[in-house]
């Protein structure tokens, strides 16, 4: 199997906390790689590394064997890694059908094209029906996205994502906040993503990891605690003091 | 049957097609040459303003750059296309062409002073680039005339054919042409890919930059456009006023473009023109009977309209219009 994503001794520190503590992580063709750990144990701030929210304070990040540490966020979109955020970040003011023919116009690289018409490009009609009928989003498409529920919000966030054509995407979990009535034909919607598409998924939920995950990360306190298949860290005494134990400071 | 792909291209189009309103807004707009002929000045700075707001809507109300000093770009503009004018070159298309690349330089060189950063600094910045200029203005009175202003300007006619006339026949008919071309410009460019991506940035940054859009050169790239806008309005105004003083650059002029736009509410390109109307008629009415306390009521006016008006007027207007078939007004939330 070939490695898509590569983070390299990666480091963060905030002041005198260290967030990201050399982090070595490589995330393979077609994986569904899941990033697990407790509550602060910097996956959000890892995942901001690798999409260029923040730049390391050392270590780097390769995409397809190219060092894009010091690239945008972006140039980063162009060669081919998308994510979604764990509180929706949407364009409140368009409809799902708007901002997925913008997330496919930018892929086309027409941004930069002040006179031309959206409804005029069939590239752009054709990617943008082509997200819209794979997300099955035809019924919502010309509404507001700010009036829609919130689970449906994620389901066009997930799927402007993927509109960029991405071949890697970090999901910073993706069930948060949806109710539970709204949560299966999310995770169905993660569940359908194409086999080639590399998928990073940060999650609380152990269901969801389980169900979906061919590897797991564990991260606690900014390092990696175990690597391995599912059925390896779910055996792994250290992860489950990792857990219990921050359950028993809870308690 | 209607294919997915059909009810996409529709939908699309359907954001940009126009509304008859619109044809009913532009006919107005000419007819008005006829119908009020003892006013035709009074319209030329209608015009002239609208086309001032249009431009900061353009930054404002589409790419969300909040700006205090875009008086700074209407009064280079003024002074770029006085100046030529004075020094032999009174073609006013030449000048209004003149102005405007004047104005984008600027605004091109300015750019990155507004691209990056909050609201507030915007703010400050805007404002600080308008007083320096001001005051260069001011102080190279050798150039611009200082506090006396830019006098001596001769203006030929309009193609050649079109005099300038004491009226204001000419000069409404001009600026209202100018005012119509820029309009379709900007309304195609609102409404294109481009125009998309700083729908984009304005409502969420974050987004933009995770969808594949870089907003720092979009929003330079708007803002220049936007200060060659601006450029054109205070070409216009110098033009057909054969006139430039100090005043083209000063605050109130900045702070009056953003109360017109806000009157007429940003993000559909016919705010600043139904602004720019309001607020002239509501200066020219109020300051008929009480010169003096013209700014008292404009004011209070203000006060009353943002914290209760606004949402009535446009929400009055938006649900007037819904009652017309196939009206996509887009606003900002």
């Amino acid at each position: 199997m070939s490695i898509v994503l590569e983070a390299r001794d990666l480091v963060k520190q905030f002041g005198g906390i260290t967030a990201t503590d050399h982090v070595n992580f490589t995330l393979e063709k077609g994986a569904r790689h899941a990033l697990i750990g407790p509550n602060g144990a910097g996956k959000t701030t890892f995942v901001n590394l690798l999409t260029g929210v923040l730049q390391p304070t050392a270590g780097s990040v390769v995409l397809n064997g190219e060092d894009i540490s010091h690239l945008s966020r972006e140039a980063r979109v162009k060669r081919g890694m998308a994510r979604t955020f764990q509180i929706n970040q949407l364009f409140a003011s368009m409809t799902p059908l708007e901002m997925i023919a913008l997330v496919t116009s930018e892929r086309l690289g027409y941004g930069t094209r002040p006179f031309n018409a959206l409804d005029h490009d069939p590239l752009v009609l054709d990617g943008t029906a082509d997200i819209i009928a794979r997300f099955r989003l035809d019924d919502i498409m010309d509404a507001p996205i700010a009036s829609l529920p919130y689970g449906k919000q994620r389901q066009v966030e997930i799927a402007s994502t993927f509109a960029a054509h991405p071949n890697v995407l970090l999901l910073d979990e993706p069930a948060a906040g949806v109710p539970e009535a709204e949560r299966r034909e999310l995770l169905d919607i993660v569940a359908a993503l194409p086999p080639d598409v590399s998928v990073v998924l940060i999650e609380h939920d152990m269901d969801i990891v389980f169900r979906f995950a061919t590897r797991i990360t564990v991260l606690v306190n900014g390092r990696v605690l175990a690597e391995g298949d599912p059925a390896t860290i779910a055996r792994d005494p250290r992860v489950k003091e990792a857990y219990l134990g921050e359950e028993a400071s809870h308690a | 049957m209607t294919t997915l792909h059909d009810r996409v291209r529709s939908s699309l189009y359907g954001a940009r097609r126009w509304h008859p309103v619109e044809f009913i807004f532009w006919a107005l707009a000419l007819a008005s040459f006829w119908l009020f002929p003892r006013h035709l000045l009074l319209m030329n700075e209608i015009a002239i303003l609208a086309l001032f707001a249009l431009s900061l809507d353009l930054i404002l109300g589409y790419a969300g750059i909040v700006s205090l000093g875009h008086a700074a770009f209407l009064g280079l503009g003024a002074y770029a296309a006085g100046l030529l004018a004075k020094h032999g070159i009174g073609d006013p298309l030449i000048g209004l062409l003149f102005a405007m690349i004047v104005s984008a330089v600027a605004g091109l060189l300015a750019s990155p002073l507004v691209v990056k950063g909050n609201d507030l600094t915007r703010l400050m910045v805007t404002l600080g680039v308008a007083l320096i200029l001001h005051e260069v203005a001011n102080s190279w009175a050798s150039l611009t005339g200082g506090a006396d202003g830019l006098q001596g300007i001769t203006i030929t006619p309009v193609l050649g054919l079109f005099q300038f006339d004491l009226f204001g026949k000419t000069a409404y008919l001009y600026s209202l042409s100018v005012v119509f071309v820029l309009f379709l410009v900007a309304r195609r460019l609102v409404h294109s890919p481009f125009g998309l991506s700083l729908r984009a940035i304005r409502d969420n940054v974050l987004r933009a930059s995770a969808s594949g859009v870089p907003p720092s050169r979009r929003l330079a790239a708007i803002y220049t456009i936007a200060a060659a806008y601006a450029g054109a309005a205070g070409a216009l105004m110098a033009q057909t006023t054969q006139f430039v003083s100090l005043d083209v650059l000063d605050f109130h002029r900045s702070a009056d473009v953003m109360l017109v736009l806000i009157i007429g509410g940003p993000g559909y390109l016919y705010g600043g023109m139904i602004g720019a109307v309001v607020f002239k008629f509501l200066q020219d009415t109020i300051a008929a009977f009480t010169p003096q306390y013209w700014m008292f009521w404009i004011g209070l006016f203000l006060v009353l309209f943002v914290l209760k008006g606004r949402s009535l007027v446009h929400g009055g207007i938006a649900s007037l219009l819904k009652h017309f078939p196939g009206l996509r007004m887009r606003k900002t939330p």
